[in-house]
């Protein structure tokens, strides 16, 4: 019993660094892979990150044609799936819960780049588009 | 005093287990938090087995949007949809009346008694802000979220 509970001590202290993904580190994987894409790579921007989220693209699903369809004009609003639920703002200034998690993140840019764009995105894209989410 | 509370929650307990608007909701966590990020979880016994199928074969187009998962929580979502599908148990969902078993809807909205329940509903309704789409249960039915479908 004694054990069990230094046990789950111990477990406390060390999962958050077991498990230290933050915007920043998946920043990192992004420019890795961005490097891997491109090796003339220069670097993440914020606005063209801005204008991938409001470019309206035709090759994705009809009902989704840009990311606002979704999350509105304004990232630091809440959004609305199509099926009336609400999406939690995408700005880290309002939601420090977004971007914990390289692979949920991923998972959902593989989801929404298809539906959106009509394919995966690229790192390139994918770390503009977290820097304008950053700096939102 | 503890067979007070015990007999209390068992009082409790039966109407809401025989009540007519009452659906079981998704209990798996897995699913529940899939299904759930963009619509309410619908309950596995509104549709049949083969719906689900149907539905879990084809994730990278549902309903129009990518909704594709993993190989292996694709897999575990489809085995309880399919263990708690209306059809699995000895009594058929009422979901199940005069469905087509050759040609399953993946549409709960498709079926005979969720368009019977909701007969009388305006198409300005359904178009309402406050609606918008026939899968937002919860604009109408609050307690959807627990499994309650009785109006608000």
């Amino acid at each position: 019993m004694k054990s069990l509970r230094w046990m789950s001590i111990a477990a406390t202290l060390l999962a958050p660094t077991v498990n230290a993904e933050s915007i920043d580190s998946i920043l990192s994987h992004y420019t890795d892979s961005a490097r891997t894409e491109a090796p003339s790579f220069s670097g993440f921007d914020a606005n063209r990150g801005k204008d991938l989220y409001f470019k309206e693209f035709n090759a994705g699903k009809k009902d989704t044609p840009s990311c606002t369809s979704c999350h509105t004009n304004n990232p630091t609003q809440a959004g609305e799936t199509r099926a009336g639920k609400s999406i939690d703002p995408m700005a880290v200034s309002v939601n420090a819960k977004r971007y914990q998690s390289l692979k949920k993140t991923e998972k959902w840019f593989r989801r929404n780049c298809k539906s959106v764009l009509g394919r995966e995105c690229t790192a390139a894209e994918k770390g503009d588009f977290l820097m304008f989410m950053k700096n939102s | 005093m503890r067979f007070k509370t015990l007999l209390l929650t068992a009082l409790f307990a039966l109407p809401a287990s025989a009540d007519d608007d009452y659906i079981k909701p998704i209990a798996d966590q897995v699913t529940k938090d899939e299904c759930s990020a963009c619509h309410l979880a619908f309950p596995a016994s509104m549709l049949p087995k083969a719906s689900w199928e149907k539905i879990m074969a084809n994730l990278d187009n549902h309903f129009g949007e990518d909704a594709s998962l993993d190989v292996q929580t694709t897999e575990r979502i489809t085995e309880y949809l399919i263990a708690e599908a209306g059809d699995t148990g000895f009594w058929s969902s009422k979901f199940l009346r005069g469905l087509d078993s050759q040609n399953s809807p993946i549409r709960i909205t498709e079926t005979q008694y969720w368009i019977r329940e909701h007969r009388g509903i305006s198409d300005a309704k359904w178009k309402s802000e406050r609606v918008g789409s026939k899968a937002n249960c919860v604009a109408c039915h609050r307690g959807a979220e627990r499994g309650y479908y009785e109006d608000d």
